[in-house]
């Protein structure tokens, strides 16, 4: 190969780069490990993370995953292929997405879906960004978002969108309901706002009065951007059919449905829309459509509008989607099933209202709102959250999420969640063993009192 | 080679300009135009009552290859809009000077047609491309 | 036939949910869904063979070479996932405090500090999801910095044309105005046009070296000096990395601020579109603005970094740790690779591009840019045959898939008329290569005296040519089957 190039020796290859600016080594990095040196590595450090029975939601959730989910979606022919730009020979990639955004239109009962994005928290971003491109009838820049929304996609999707001038406008929640009142919506929104987010249920398990707010909002001239754990709408109502006219954008992220917790992703974004709102639209989408024999087949649509081509004036620099996950996603829901899925999210509404019930029965515990909860729950606490969590993790227990930094007008809360994966036992197991915790801390101060 | 009718204006970005002799002009996008984007997929058209000035961007006309932004040759008021487009975007390669037409504008300064490029012109400078 | 077309109502699978859906009365009645959803209803037997058969219908590395210019398709080692997929990182919730995470935090730190020693930087953040969220990073970060300085003054960003289209889609997405730097023919930026584009008015370059026409920017020192004096900051695009991995590093070459693609150089897998990861690492001076989360040593134990140890940094790109996963598969990749197997990278995969391009220009293809060594990858421009035999680059891309090859890049560098982005990488052997130019050279011929056969291509796949105008017009993004009746 050598002769054929034309050169003596390989370092010739790069007679081209500054001498003086070759690195001589790479003496920081480690020397090569062979796979069972390196196999033995990971499984020490796989052991060093702590077992324990997992009562934390907060955005991501243990779910009972079929077998045969990332089995497939690890063969070869998914795990090693690339975004599917030449369409015949990517046929399964493009007809698995297509029928991956057939899937989230029949779950959120909208028009239209993407092939993804990165996850939750940046799919809101991107939707914030299309509602201003996209509302025709508001030159307005400012989004109202409720508390009630999840901290960390609030966070984010100001990190991304504050560049472009959009203003995220707070709007407080109600203390007693935990849910975001219409009155406090209609004075945050003043004289101009695009779009109003509503996440349901809540960041804190509770449910909003999506009805009441979707209508307000569109007879404000303004869109709605809802975010929805997508397990959760096969039981409650999903966006495309809030008030008279359904959401116009729903976002949230798709883990739930067939993406391990895997230390916090990958997992996906999913964005769906009304058809109106199509061309705006960030990211991938795959068409159906025929070739020349009439055959039908499925390539990228719509890339006009992306990065590749429009450049500068693109709706997003947006390159890649979450292949893989939504690989296993679409994998996963076909094997669910409709019913599977709604009683696996009953189930978790079920286990949460359990749990809730037999931790409330501890003196010093208590729920924090008074209105309906779904999946997920706020209790309050009459001792520092850190402090008890800490005490729980002895039993091998992650009994929650402290909810101090983020909403410390709430004294001592955690928000806890029961999936369809916790069992009897290790409900009741939590239950003794916070009220053992309770009680010793009890203990111990009146001792120090006395 | 690509059609240049004779009694239309020209822009270097590729627009044709019929002056309607009312104070309108019609405004579409050349042979040229049409031919290097490829058969198009969709027309973004703007409001009737926009107002903008000459080298904004007024409409969007998307082939499967490229969105290519058209401008405005004179300043004025978008009083028409073609709405058989939505429909029918191919209509504009089939057809880039009659039925293809994108906008009708009422001109704010009449003197602006002049600065536009006659037939000639417009050919010379596509060759050079 | 698409999975809901097997659908029958009240066919289920095995058990994967409880039998009976619980109650959930207690959730007043307008709040639920009425009637269910209309996913498909399959049996399990039905759902893994339609998804086996439908993977069959790709292409991908374990199956084919694949010379995809700018993507970097080299091996996936199986290890990477199996070892990535150990209940201890699996199961593992993101929310789980640090101090019972110290085996996955370990991870995470050391990726950390070996992406700074193999790039040259000073810190790195594992934060966005993709190279185009690294991208956004980056950008951010150099307007944090300016703000930070009060220099209100820097809107605009330069890129030069030949750029992949995220780049100026970035600048745009961070409030900045972009302007672009004609490239030369040699492949070189035009330093005259750089010069005079450069003042109080730049807050930075975006680059990347090699250059996306696959050649080593030679200028680069004085490309970093001219926008340095003039108050801007240098970032790389680091796409191509593959081609200069311990051999130079951008640290070293004075880019200030750069994003790593990990599913390209560090092999994690493409999965049919996603998830990458798009690390980026910062000098000194961005350092304060790296975003979250980033893992720090703390007397032998591993934290996360939050808004008040950082409380300049851009902030959060993700709910969680990013695309975790992902990173854990670099880093396995990396502690494989180790020093030497690192410093072999570009070589190899140098070498590959570089016998290829020798063996097109010998059977006569030409080169877009003939008298410079390749980098990683090498542009043919098949110009002459598209005028001579009325045969696009479209047309060989489609001709090769037959052939038993996935094409290159095409069109892009959109520079290059009629051209075809070749990138072997360093997995391949010599006959992978040979076998790739023979089918080339296999295809010129059919072009001369069978135009049919490449003109019509492909003709041997689950489908011929696709009308994607028809796609484009007659939008179906989704199938809908009719709403379900109510239990």
């Amino acid at each position: 190969m050598l002769q054929v190039i034309g050169i003596p020796d390989t370092d010739a290859l790069f007679d081209e780069i500054p001498p003086h600016l070759r690195v001589a080594g790479l003496d920081g990095i480690p020397e090569t490990m062979s796979e069972m040196e390196v196999s033995q590595l990971m499984h020490r450090r796989a052991a060093e993370n702590k077992q324990a029975v997992c009562f934390i939601g907060a955005g991501a959730y243990e779910h009972h995953i079929p077998a045969a989910v990332w089995q497939l979606a690890t063969r070869g022919e998914y795990y090693t292929a690339y975004t599917p730009y030449q369409a015949e020979a990517s046929q399964g990639t493009l007809q698995l997405t297509y029928e991956y955004q057939s899937m989230m239109t029949a779950l959120t009962d909208m028009d239209v879906s993407n092939a993804s994005l990165y996850d939750g928290a940046s799919a809101l971003a991107e939707a914030m960004l299309m509602a201003v491109r996209a509302n025709r009838k508001s030159k307005s820049r400012r989004i109202l978002m409720p508390r009630t929304v999840h901290p960390a996609y609030r966070k984010t999707a100001d990190t991304i969108v504050s560049g472009q001038n959009i203003e995220l406008v707070e709007v407080e929640y109600d203390r007693n309901t935990g849910t975001v009142q219409l009155d406090a919506i209609q004075q945050a929104a003043g004289q101009d706002a695009t779009a109003v987010v509503i996440q349901q249920p809540s960041f804190f398990g509770t449910l909003e009065d999506v009805d009441a707010i979707t209508d307000w909002a569109h007879r404000n001239n303004m869109l709605v951007i809802a975010i929805t754990n997508p397990l959760t709408i096969t039981v409650l109502k999903p966006p495309g059919q809030w008030g008279s006219q359904g959401a116009d954008i729903a976002c949230g992220d798709g883990q739930p449905l067939g993406a391990p917790l895997s230390s916090g992703g990958p997992y996906f974004g999913f964005l769906c829309s009304t058809q109106a709102l199509v061309r705006q639209m960030p990211g991938r989408i795959v068409g159906r459509t025929i070739d020349v024999d009439g055959n039908e087949g499925f390539v990228l649509t719509l890339q006009a509008r992306e990065q590749h081509i429009r450049r500068s004036k693109a709706t997003s620099n947006i390159c890649t989607n979450q292949g893989l996950v939504v690989t296993a996603s679409t994998i996963h829901m076909a094997i669910m099933g409709p019913q599977g899925l709604e009683n696996s999210a009953a189930a978790c509404h079920a286990n949460t209202r359990e749990l809730v019930a037999q931790l409330s029965t501890i003196p010093g515990v208590s729920q924090a709102f008074s209105s309906p909860m779904f999946h997920e729950a706020v209790l309050t606490l009459d001792r520092p959250a850190d402090e008890v969590l800490s005490a729980l993790a002895e039993y091998n227990i992650l009994g929650g999420y402290d909810l101090g930094a983020e909403y410390p007008e709430l004294g001592h809360a955690i928000l806890v969640c029961a999936t369809e994966l916790r069992t009897e036992e290790e409900i009741t197991a939590y239950r003794s063993a916070l009220q053992t915790v309770l009680e010793q801390e009890q203990e111990t101060r009146q001792k120090e009192i006395a | 080679m690509s059609e240049i009718p004779s009694e239309l204006r020209y822009t270097k970005s590729h627009e044709w300009v019929r002056n309607e002799d009312d104070g309108t002009v019609t405004v579409g996008i050349t042979d040229h135009a049409q031919e290097l984007l490829g058969d198009l997929v969709y027309v973004e058209l703007p409001e009737v009552g926009t107002e903008m000035a000459a080298e904004d961007a007024v409409c969007v006309v998307e082939s499967v290859k490229a969105a290519s932004d058209v401008y405005m040759p004179v300043s004025g008021e978008v009083v028409v809009v073609n709405s058989d487009l939505a429909d029918a975007p191919e209509t504009i390669n089939d057809s880039p000077y009659d039925d293809g037409w994108l906008i009708k504008i009422k001109l704010s300064n009449p003197d602006e047609i002049n600065d536009l490029m006659d037939a000639d012109s417009y050919e010379a400078e596509i060759e050079e491309d | 036939m698409l999975i809901h077309e097997h659908s029958r109502p009240g066919r289920e699978g095995a058990p994967q949910a409880p039998a009976v859906k619980a109650d959930v009365s207690d959730i007043p009645q307008q709040l639920l869904r009425q009637g269910r959803a209309a996913l498909p209803e399959v049996s399990e037997l039905q759902a893994v063979r339609h998804y086996t058969r439908l993977s069959q219908k790709n292409f991908a590395i374990d199956t084919h070479f694949y010379p995809l210019g700018s993507c970097t398709m080299k091996y996936n080692p199986r290890a990477c996932n199996t070892l990535a997929m150990l209940p201890g990182f699996l199961a593992r919730h993101p929310l789980t405090p640090d101090r019972y995470s110290q085996g996955f935090l370990a991870c995470m730190y050391e990726l950390q500090s070996m992406l700074c020693e193999a790039m040259g930087m000073a810190a790195f953040s594992l934060a966005p999801m993709a190279g185009a969220q690294g991208e956004f990073a980056g950008i951010k970060m150099i307007s944090a910095y300016h703000q930070a300085n009060n220099d209100d003054a820097r809107r605009e960003v330069l890129v030069p044309d030949a750029a992949h289209g995220t780049n100026p889609a970035t600048a745009t997405m961070c409030g900045f105005a972009v302007k672009e730097i004609p490239t030369l023919a040699n492949g070189d930026v035009d330093l005259d046009a750089l010069k005079a584009a450069a003042g109080p008015q730049t807050a930075g370059l975006m680059l990347t070296n090699p250059s996306t026409l696959g050649v080593f920017e030679r200028q680069i020192e004085k490309i970093a000096t001219i926008v340095h004096d003039a108050g801007g900051l240098l970032y790389y695009d680091g796409a191509n990395l593959n081609a200069i991995l311990g051999k130079i590093r951008p640290g070293d070459m004075g880019f200030d601020v750069i994003h790593t693609n990990l599913h390209k150089t560090f092999s994690t897998p493409h999965g049919g579109g996603g998830p990458g990861s798009g690390a980026v690492g910062v000098g000194e001076r961005l350092k304060p603005f790296l975003p979250l989360p980033i893992v720090a040593e703390d007397g032998g134990s591993f934290r996360c970094l939050n808004e008040q140890d950082a409380p300049q940094s851009i902030g959060h790109l993700s709910a969680f740790m990013g695309n975790a996963g992902v990173l854990l598969r670099a880093y396995i990749y990396m502690r494989m690779l180790g020093k030497s197997g690192m410093e072999r990278v570009a070589e190899f995969a140098t070498l590959n591009a570089n016998y290829m391009m020798a063996e097109a220009k010998r059977r006569g293809f030409q080169l877009a840019i003939p008298d410079r060594r390749a980098s990683h990858e090498f542009i043919i421009t098949l110009k002459k045959e598209a005028s001579e035999l009325h045969v696009t680059a479209m047309d060989f891309a489609k001709r090769l898939l037959d052939l038993g090859y996935h094409a290159p890049t095409t069109y892009f560098p959109l520079l290059v008329p009629e051209c075809l982005l070749i990138e072997p990488t360093e997995s391949e052997a010599k006959e992978a290569l040979d076998g790739f130019m023979d089918a080339l050279e296999q295809i010129r011929e059919e072009a001369k005296n069978n135009p049919e056969l490449v003109t019509g291509a492909p003709h041997t796949l689950p489908v011929k040519r696709l009308d994607e105008v028809n796609a484009a017009r007659k939008l179906d993004l989704a199938f809908k089957i009719e709403e379900a009746a109510p239990r």
